[in-house]
């Protein structure tokens, strides 16, 4: 099937602003499933509120435009119902990480067969350029006009020390490498994060004085390396990029499934 | 296998929305943004069909076409 | 045949009613005085093929009640005050996408923590008005176990023929005592099946395009019909609109569809209302002691008589004007501040005559509470 065979479109061109990394994170996901060949019916999409979660709206499959943060809740019911469907659950930095960072945790620990895609582009995109848990110290933003006096955190460790057996992290500059993360995330059977590294043209970009779509894409580029990579011991800086974690470990509907057979065998 | 062979880039006007991502990133800048502010291809003949505009464009508005 | 005949709380009649309705996937988080709910069904359902989830808090509960709903399954989760409050942006979700949940909220003390092991019935208003915008809920209660069970088939049904959440208000007292409860048996309580479109494969389903009858048939998601969901406004496909004919259409059909049937919605019980002098309007464990006081007056041939109500929301209106035409004094009797009151005393033709009866201190109400309360009603002191 052709990529555009998987969108509905008769929505676009779709409302992400000019230079907006949502877009190719969409075209990154589909290029995935049409590897993996997918069935559109097998295929639930989940999100929850912001620019992120609008990617929902663009794709041909059962999908789901739920509340702030709590898209992985949501999904959690859905593939617990129906664990033979696929699951991806794409969401926003603060939607993942801040208010539904509960959720994320405990979706993590579970090792639930879904897969997780955060689009952090360290923005409150939606509500016009608050900074976020991602955004990092030192940051201007709409609600940090003294700029952020707050780290960010890790989330590729926050998604291992959480449970999380697939993770990785990609970027918008690296278009062939984040397909493939995402094809491996969700071929993985278990909890997969995949974060994805995307631009904000508009707020951060802007505000930040960054640059241009392209000039963000190029330091997406310019501040990652390879996970391991002698570039990242001589420069801590770098941000890594890759699979940092690929494990088996048993999935919370399999062992479900075992827990029925063995209360509905009369044991306990 | 054969390097795969430039039939034409696909563009579609309405799609693009003049990001610039394709024309600043091509590795053989065959493309550039036209009065309009939409992508055109400007050097089709340097083009190595490495696929990097139609993967990197947020609103699928640019597709290389290879010669089979 | 003997019936089978249980000697259980009523957490334990509610879960066996969900069960009889078909409940096959539950999603909850422990809270007293529901937490028994949870654990029976951590039990009972996995037994039977069902689902249960412990969630990581009460918003992932309902969320996770909503996806799998979604899917075909008949979904319930049980909390009681805090855990309601929490979940009342999900509530709205469920009501805007129109997707069928029982919500069970056992009342305890509050506001906040409150009394956790005291009964109050503080939670009826937020039951209505919890969630924000404007829109319509169903919202049950029951004073005794047969009743709870009962109601919460009811619940079951009305959720599905609706396609909105019912919630499902109890209260500590009827929760946690002890009573007799008789399993009706298989088919003897009517139950309602999800509406399942007939449109095919290959052909447009539109998700909120009602039939003829009012009534919008649903797809399974992971079935053959592929379509989006949303709390945001929305077109009969499910998709976004902001456009001022679309948003008036629907926000009308989410409020008319449940409070334009709030007669064929009104469930009650009437005890010695055809010449009842005075008339009590009470519901959950209240309704017990209005019934035993109204009992023990009329053995002393006084005309007092007792209008159990089972729906709360939709407010039967007309039921209660009805039934309390001719009466001179109307005392509503209630575990609050008078949450009920304000909608008994717009609904009849003498609000001055409406009085309130209610008890506040985490103490249940009593017949002598009733009984002193009447008695300064009509003028007599205690």
């Amino acid at each position: 099937m052709a990529v555009k065979d998987y969108l509905r479109e008769r929505f676009f061109p779709h409302l992400w602003c000019p230079g907006c990394g949502h877009g190719e994170v969409l075209g990154g996901m589909i290029r995935a499933i049409e590897r993996l060949g997918l069935k559109k019916n097998d295929i639930v999409m989940v999100s929850g509120i912001g620019c992120s979660s609008r990617i929902v709206g663009y794709v041909d499959f059962h999908t789901m435009h739920t509340i702030h943060g709590r898209a992985l809740a949501f999904a959690t019911g859905v593939k617990l119902a129906r664990p033979e469907l696929t699951l991806i659950v794409p969401m926003g930095d603060g939607d993942a990480l801040a208010i539904g960072g509960n959720h994320f945790i405990h979706a993590a620990r579970r090792n639930i067969d879904i897969t997780a895609i955060v689009m952090n582009n360290r923005i409150y995109g939606m509500t016009g350029g608050q900074f976020s848990p991602l955004s990092g110290i030192n940051v201007s933003a709409t609600t940090a006009p003294y700029k952020t006096i707050d780290k960010s955190f890790d989330i590729v460790e926050l998604a291992r020390a959480a449970g999380a057996t697939f993770v990785a992290r990609s970027t918008t500059y690296h278009a062939q490498h984040l397909s493939e993360v995402i094809e491996k995330a969700i071929r993985h059977r278990g909890f997969s994060v995949v974060e994805v590294l995307t631009q904000c043209p508009t707020y951060f970009g802007r505000k930040n004085r960054i640059g241009d779509a392209p000039e963000m894409v190029k330091w997406l580029k310019d501040h990652t390396t390879p996970v391991g990579s002698k570039a990242k011991q001589e420069n801590p800086e770098l941000i890594e990029r890759g699979i940092f974690v690929d494990v088996e470990a048993p999935e919370y509907c399999e062992e479900y499934s075992r827990l029925v057979e063995r209360a509905m065998g009369g044991s306990r | 296998m054969a390097k795969p062979k430039l039939k034409r880039h696909l563009i579609n006007r309405d799609w693009c929305k003049g990001c610039g991502i394709c024309v600043e990133l091509c590795p053989k800048h065959v493309l550039e943004l036209d009065e309009q502010d939409k992508v055109s291809v400007v050097r089709p003949q340097d083009c190595i069909c490495c696929r990097l505009c139609e993967l990197r464009c947020p609103d699928f508005a640019i597709e290389v076409e290879t010669e089979e | 045949m003997s019936k089978t005949v249980k000697f259980v709380q009523g957490n334990e009649a509610c879960v066996e009613g969900a069960l009889y309705a078909g409940l096959n996937f539950y999603a909850g988080y422990p809270i007293t005085p529901s937490t028994e709910i949870a654990e029976l069904l951590s039990l009972k359902l996995p037994q039977r093929g069902g689902k249960f989830i412990q969630m990581e808090d009460e918003i992932a509960s309902l969320c996770a009640i909503i996806g799998a709903s979604l899917t075909g399954c008949k979904v319930m989760t049980a909390t009681s005050g805090p855990g309601f409050s929490l979940m009342q942006e999900a509530l709205g979700y469920a009501i805007m996408a129109e997707i069928p949940c029982v919500i069970v909220d056992v009342q305890r003390g509050g506001p906040s923590t409150g009394i956790p092991t005291h009964v109050s019935q503080g939670d009826v208003n937020q039951a209505r008005w919890g969630t924000h915008g404007d829109h319509s809920i169903i919202t049950l209660t029951a004073s005794n176990h047969q009743d709870v069970f009962a109601i919460t088939v009811e619940a079951f049904n009305l959720s599905e023929t609706y396609r909105t959440p019912v919630i499902l208000l109890f209260d500590e007292v009827v929760a946690h005592m002890r009573e007799k409860l008789i399993l009706p048996e298989p088919g003897e309580l009517h139950t309602v099946e999800r509406l399942k479109t007939s449109v095919k494969e290959g052909v447009d389903y539109h998700p909120y395009l009602p039939r003829e009858d009012g009534r919008l048939p649903m797809s399974d998601f992971g079935g053959v019909h592929r379509y989006n969901v949303t709390g945001l406004v929305h077109d009969m496909w499910g998709f976004p609109s902001t456009e001022p004919r679309v948003v008036h259409g629907l926000l009308r059909h989410l409020v008319d569809k449940i409070e334009n049937r709030a007669h064929e919605l009104a469930r009650y019980k009437e005890f010695h209302l055809e010449d009842a002098d005075i008339v009590l309007i009470s519901y959950g464990s209240s309704a017990r002691s209005a019934r035993h006081i109204v009992e023990e007056r009329r053995s002393r041939g006084e005309r007092l008589g007792l209008l159990e109500l089972q729906t709360l929301w939709p407010f039967p209106a007309d039921i209660v004007r009805t039934r309390c035409s001719r009466a001179r004094a109307v005392v509503v009797v209630e575990m609050n501040m008078g949450q009920l009151l304000p909608s008994v005393k717009l609904a009849v033709e003498r609000p001055d005559r409406v009085f309130l009866a209610n008890r506040i201190d985490g103490v249940f109400i009593t017949p002598a509470d009733i009984h002193n309360i009447l008695r300064i009603i009509q003028g007599r002191g205690v």
